[in-house]
């Protein structure tokens, strides 16, 4: 039944489809973030406790929570690419690690930003944040790993077992304000009940972590379509394609 | 809208160093990650086509 997904593991397919893709995904993620940010910075009413230093959480938030989404992502790319040998999925899992990084960083910088005025510190070394600044060791462990070796194929087994072991530090960041105690407030957001925002400040919220998930998405296809080129430079597709476009 | 001119926009209640250095950071570095991810097919292709430019002049070469 899902056989037909197997052909896109075929890196000329895959790169086609991912070229298919981007013009969608960066469209949308452009009308999303550019809608969900000043929707928060300019509509979104002030908060009656933090006043407007509170409209960082319109990037905070995504940032934080899609830098935990795109490390599952990197991951399940992984694994699937050391089980089944499939080399796109390998290719993916390598271009997901630097977005997956400067997201981190958004999240570690824009949470400082808004510590200062509000805890009045940039840093504390507390579980949350620890545990958010060792997932950016692991983005650039992943990063270095994959860097550090000639042979890709051993490169992507090396990064890929990393990644894998890594995803132990999720739960960790996730439950962290739960398990132990933190400067860092719980999160605002619920799946199963109710969430403890306002609908006018929660909508632009929402509307720029669909941002943030679809503008990682954009630049994943990006990084996964030049990829694809370089692992597969030997291939007539590709040489066709270099000789049309590449020396000017 | 909940400012009542560009100024007060732009003081963010007095937090405006601390919001826009979140929104600048942020915002620079995609941008950066952006453009630096937009040029490596180009610079990838390019690499490509020398090595195949090469191999050409050595079979040519080879002959004579």
């Amino acid at each position: 039944m899902w056989k037909w997904l197997h052909s896109y593991a075929d890196p000329e397919r895959a790169y086609k489809l991912a070229g298919t893709l981007l013009p969608w995904f960066s469209a949308l993620a452009i009308g999303f973030i550019g809608v969900g940010s000043i929707w928060g910075l300019l509509f979104a009413p002030v908060d009656y406790q933090q006043g407007d230093s509170y409209r960082i959480i319109f990037i905070h938030v995504p940032a934080a929570s899609m830098s935990m989404s795109a490390y599952m992502a990197m991951a399940t790319s992984a694994f699937i690419g050391l089980v089944w040998q499939i080399k796109s999925a390998d290719w993916a899992a390598a271009a997901i690690a630097p977005i997956g990084a400067v997201v981190t960083f958004i999240a570690l910088i824009t949470g400082a930003t808004w510590g200062k005025p509000m805890w009045g510190t940039w840093w504390v070394w507390d579980a949350r944040l620890t545990s958010e600044l060792v997932l950016l060791f692991l983005y650039l462990g992943v990063i270095s790993l994959y860097a550090s070796f000639e042979d890709k194929v051993l490169a992507a087994r090396a990064a890929g077992i990393l990644a894998i072991v890594g995803v132990i530090n999720i739960p960790i960041i996730k439950y962290s304000v739960e398990w132990w105690n933190s400067l860092h407030q719980p999160a605002t957001i619920k799946i199963t009940e109710k969430s403890s925002m306002a609908m006018e400040m929660l909508m632009p919220l929402l509307i720029n972590i669909l941002g943030f998930g679809l503008m990682i998405g954009a630049i994943t296809l990006v990084r996964f379509r030049a990829e694809i080129l370089a692992r597969n430079g030997m291939r007539p597709w590709v040489r066709e394609l270099a000789t049309a476009e590449g020396v000017k | 809208m909940q400012f009542d001119s560009l100024a007060d926009f732009f003081n963010m209640g007095g937090y405006a160093f601390y919001v826009w250095l979140a929104y600048g950071v942020t915002f620079f570095s995609l941008g950066t990650l952006v453009i630096v991810s937009l040029r490596q097919k180009r610079k990838i292709l390019t690499e490509i086509a020398k090595k195949i430019q090469r191999e050409e002049r050595l079979k040519a070469n080879r002959s004579n």
